[in-house]
């Protein structure tokens, strides 16, 4: 459990492609120097090419953020912080 | 202010419904419903009301489609209208800014206020250091009477307990040039005849209520025309979107660009030239001369330091040279320039030399709307590398370091101090008026506009630290490229 709670398992995704980078993706990158050090060792924090959220609408606005399984749409900091908070009490 | 936030959001959105419908060929039709879209009746408003946020978003678009809201005489026109006489539009038109009267909230006059959180202390510091006299305790709290106070801020700077706050009007504030003003009816209002373009009350009203006019359509319409249209892309681009410049090279390709020039390339002619230049002046005894290429600055010191002008380089920005090469080789062409910038728009317009300008945010819209994706585009091949100082332009200081060096290859007796001046805020340009009075630390004024240079320009959307290490990293695998490359001099 101990080492479980060490490890970089935490997956944050962020979508790259030019829609999420026009609303504002890039600023999303700048999550790691937020969280304290014991969440940010945690993260393995990814860009990815466009992961085809943002046609049609259905899963919501970009920018879109994976945080492991779970998508976040408009993705803000805050938003991001939250769920990885979440992820890392489960 | 950040740069993403809601005001953001909802621009960005727009520009891609516009660039969408005008691409597909259905904005007359399709625009009157936008406003209705974005402020559905069953979501709640941002303003007042949903008919209130309805009729802003009217007003963004009319500024999308490129037009001066101040000149807008019949309310009742509809969208549609407004698109039909922009479809038709043959020219592009100064100023390059407007403002939504509707969208402005009219902010009280900038203003101290001591709030709840004053404890009427015995020692009462505020009333001791008021020059004044314009506080009083009322009701065990000390009050600021609104028709004495001059605004010095002494009283919040010793309040003990951070009880006195300023309650600005963030675009008067961000206006260095004092070019805002209140309407009689309390809006705000901008004078273009001391507007520098700068773009920063842009970025600080948290209404949006400052907006640029677009020129999206008219670049859409070049695109579908039969002239081939050549796209001037500013170096500060390298580190705005995802993926590498040759991709980006590619995406304005699919986009519809027959040529895409660097207009680094242009600045690889203003290094030589403003070395020489100054070399020239230096031999006939001038002390200083000031860079050229940031328009915000150029056109700051026509309207408020003329006297500085005759120090100012005569040698012509990054754009213009890059538009002269493009226009000799290409004369039939329509050029587009692509940059973070708002005064780039008024310099084409000014110049005649540049048809259209896009910023960073609406060159994305045109991508999004077409769904081109960068990152998925097969880089192209970058044939004509411009130099490395060239590239570098867009960050600050690296425009003097680039002269200097070139001076050094001209005349290595001469010695170059370069004296940065980093971002036009109210004390920088109060130090541009002493200048010619009392003569910079250096001989090679280098002046930006936007602190950090034009990665921090007004239009950008990547961070600016960001964009400047990808322009970095770029840079020092691009040179790698010009080693196998050198020998073909042909324009991508």
């Amino acid at each position: 459990m101990e080492l479980l709670k060490n490890a970089r398992n935490i997956h944050v995704v962020i979508c790259s492609g030019t829609t999420c980078y026009l609303m504002g993706a890039s600023e999303l990158f700048g999550i790691e120097k937020v969280l304290e050090e014991s969440l940010a060792s945690r993260i393995n924090l990814e860009g990815s090419p466009c992961m085809n959220l943002c046609k049609g609408g259905s899963y919501g606005k970009a920018p879109f953020v994976k945080v492991n399984d779970t998508l976040i749409s408009t993705a803000t900091i805050p938003k991001v912080v939250e769920e990885i908070r979440r992820q890392a009490s489960l | 202010m950040l740069y993403n936030n809601t005001a953001t959001h909802i621009r960005r959105e727009l520009l891609v419904k516009v660039a969408s419908m005008a691409f597909r060929g259905t904005l007359t039709k399709e625009i009157d419903r936008i406003p209705f879209e974005m402020i559905p009746k069953e979501k709640p408003s941002i303003r007042c009301c949903i008919h209130h946020d309805r009729v802003v978003i009217k007003y963004r678009l009319m500024a999308m489609l490129g037009f001066a809201l101040e000149k807008e005489s019949d309310e009742l026109r509809p969208l549609s209208s407004y698109a039909e006489e922009a479809l038709d539009r043959v020219q592009v038109e100064d100023p390059v800014l407007t403002v939504i009267d509707e969208a402005c909230s009219a902010c009280v006059q900038s203003h101290y206020f001591v709030t709840n959180a004053c404890r009427g202390c015995v020692a009462r510091p505020c009333v001791w250091n008021c020059p004044k006299k314009a506080i009083q305790m009322i009701h065990g709290q000390a009050r600021i009477d609104a028709s004495l106070c001059v605004n010095c801020g002494l009283c919040q700077k010793v309040c003990p307990y951070h009880a006195i706050v300023k309650v600005p009007i963030p675009c008067e504030e961000a206006c260095p040039v004092g070019a805002i003003s209140k309407s009689p009816q309390g809006k705000e209002q901008i004078d273009f005849s001391q507007c520098i373009y700068c773009g920063k009350c842009m970025n600080e009203c948290p209404f949006g209520a400052i907006v640029e006019r677009s020129q999206i359509l008219d670049v859409i319409r070049a695109l579908q025309s039969n002239k081939p249209v050549i796209a001037l892309v500013a170096p500060a681009m390298v580190g705005q979107f995802p993926g590498e410049y040759p991709q980006l090279v590619s995406a304005l390709r699919a986009l519809g660009f027959h040529q895409v020039y660097e207009v680094a390339h242009g600045a690889d002619e203003t290094i030589v030239r403003e070395a020489k230049e100054l070399v020239e002046r230096i031999h006939s005894g001038e002390t200083f001369m000031t860079t050229s290429c940031c328009p915000a600055y150029t056109r700051c010191v026509g309207i408020h330091v003329p006297e500085l002008k005759p120090y100012i380089s005569t040698t012509k920005s990054p754009m213009l040279y890059a538009a002269e090469k493009a226009r000799q080789e290409n004369s039939e062409s329509l050029l587009v320039f692509i940059g973070p910038c708002v005064a780039k728009k008024g310099e084409a317009l000014q110049s005649g030399m540049v048809d259209y300008v896009l910023n960073t945010e609406e060159l994305g819209a045109l991508l999004v709307a077409k769904e081109i994706d960068i990152p998925h585009c097969e880089p192209a091949l970058i044939l004509n590398t411009p130099s490395a100082c060239a590239r570098a332009f867009p960050i600050v200081g690296n425009v003097s370091q680039a002269v200097g060096k070139k001076v050094r290859e001209l005349a290595a007796e001469l010695e170059v101090k370069p004296f940065v001046v980093d971002g036009m805020d109210r004390q920088n340009i109060k130090l541009l008026r002493q200048m010619v009075k009392t003569k910079p630390e250096g001989n090679l004024v280098e002046v930006m506009a936007c602190q950090g240079g034009c990665v921090a320009g007004p239009a950008v959307i990547n961070k600016p630290v960001a964009a400047a290490k990808k322009i970095e990293d770029w840079i020092r695998k691009g040179t790698l490229q010009i080693k196998e490359t050198e020998p073909v001099k042909v324009h991508s």
